[in-house]
């Protein structure tokens, strides 16, 4: 359970969010808007990357300015370019960096870096260096390395972007058999289709909050 | 992207079993080696026990031309000045102690994964804690260095294509400014995207 209360973000001299505030509980959420909007500063309000200038942000009943670290160990976060949070040289050292902290034998890290390899297509890649892998394919990793924690929230911001017509499918079609609760940003529409909520955001408020096909038909609206 | 950058090929031969720590102690004595060694002859011996090597290591020909070939034109060159200030047997030799040299490292990270350089480094690290430094980190970095090689090099490539696209191909300013702004931008990402992945816990 995600809780935005009155949340004012200040970057520079910008205010981006301005007075925020939403309880989500829905397992697919959508997050909507033009760019600049604030899209993405509320993405990383969750994880507690950014932190509100006034107002509170709960994930669970934690609070992100006061336990980013433990929140962040149960929320996971992809990033739009995946060359970015890759920080391994290759597929399967990446994978297994995220379970550095788990105190987990060599053996059972081994083990579940080649489970989540698996199921998601790259397990014959393993041992290759992660630029030679392709877009959809780096995305992906980035994926099996966030899902390899089992997080209970995932956060994504605009994970589809870079990724062709067949990968940003295969994502859509993950992103409906994943278990957990999922908060994406995107311009996809198509793939909020099937959401159980989508937000608006226009110049750092929400302006719509409803099932996809309204949201989306006002989002629509005022981008005429 | 060769040398460095996650050359690792995957295979089950005794060097790609033996411990890293053991191969870095072996590189370093053989350099050593390399160097005391004076006669041609002698080392032409070496040459054959690297090449033997390499065999053993089954990683075929590609990866190891790969090796050796970013020092090719300086093996040239200095074999031309050795050449040309001392003697035949003389150039011959120093040239096949940098090329061998170069060729033992890279058979090194050919069969070795980063992590477990990474996880030598750290034990080999452990004693920085003393004056305060995390090996865990300084191994980081350089893992976080390899990784960022060919990364740094698309954004080279992809820098030279919008130049090139916009006719400013010879303008250094045009080249430079958007390299360093993309790479720390790039920075920036990937600090993001370690205290995401919770580092900072
Ligand atoms: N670190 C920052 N300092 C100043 N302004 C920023 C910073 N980060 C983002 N902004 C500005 O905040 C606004 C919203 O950014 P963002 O949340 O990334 O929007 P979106 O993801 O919807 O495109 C943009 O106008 C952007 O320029
Ligand atoms: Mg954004």
């Amino acid at each position: 359970m995600i809780r935005l209360e009155d949340v004012h973000v200040r970057l520079g001299q910008r205010e981006v969010l301005r007075g925020v505030t939403a309880s989500l509980t829905e397992r697919r959420v959508g997050v909507v808007g033009a760019n600049g909007s604030g899209k993405s500063t509320l993405a990383r309000l969750i994880n507690g990357l950014v932190l509100p200038s006034s107002g509170t942000v709960t994930v669970s009943g934690l609070d992100t300015r006061r336990q980013a670290a433990r929140i962040r160990r149960s929320v996971g976060f992809l990033f739009t370019d995946p060359d970015a949070q890759i920080v391994m040289p290759t597929v399967a050292e990446d994978v297994a960096f995220s379970l550095r902290r788990k105190g987990l034998a060599r053996e059972e890290v081994e083990r579940r870096v080649r489970e989540v390899l698996e199921r998601y297509g790259l397990a014959e890649h393993a041992d290759h260096p992660a630029h030679h892998l392709s877009g959809g394919q780096k995305q992906l990793l980035a994926l099996c390395s966030v899902l390899v924690l089992e997080p209970e929230i995932l956060v994504m911001d605009e994970p589809t972007t870079l990724l062709d017509l067949r990968h940003s499918r295969q994502v859509a079609a993950l992103l409906r058999d994943l278990p957990q609760q999922v908060v994406v940003v995107t311009h996809d529409l198509p793939l909020l289709e099937d959401f159980d909520r989508v937000l608006v955001v226009d110049e750092g408020r929400i302006v719509a909050d409803a099932d996809p096909a309204a949201a989306i038909g006002h989002y629509r609206k005022t981008m005429a | 992207m060769t040398g460095l950058t996650g050359a690792y090929v995957p295979g089950g031969s005794f060097l790609h079993r033996l411990p890293a720590g053991a191969k870095l102690a072996g590189l370093a004595l053989s350099c050593t080696a390399l160097l005391l060694l004076r006669s041609p002859a002698a080392l032409a011996g070496a040459a054959a026990v690297v090449v033997l090597l390499y065999a053993v290591s089954g990683v075929g020909v590609a990866a190891a031309w790969a090796q050796v070939r970013p020092v090719r034109w300086f093996a040239v060159a200095l074999f031309c000045v050795q050449l040309v200030f001392a003697d035949l047997p003389a150039a011959a030799s120093s040239t096949l102690r940098v090329v061998l040299a170069v060729a033992l490292a890279g058979l090194v990270t050919l069969t070795t994964r980063t992590s477990a350089l990474m996880a030598c480094l750290e034990r080999c690290l452990a004693p920085v804690r003393f004056a305060g430094l995390d090996p865990f980190r300084l191994s980081l970095l350089l893992s976080l260095t390899l990784r960022s090689v060919p990364v740094m090099a698309d954004l080279v490539t992809r820098v030279r294509e919008a130049q090139r696209a916009r006719g400013i191909e010879r303008s250094a300013r045009a080249f430079a400014v958007p390299l360093v702004v993309g790479a720390l931008r790039h920075a920036d990402a990937l600090g993001e995207a370690l205290a995401a992945r919770g580092l900072d816990d």
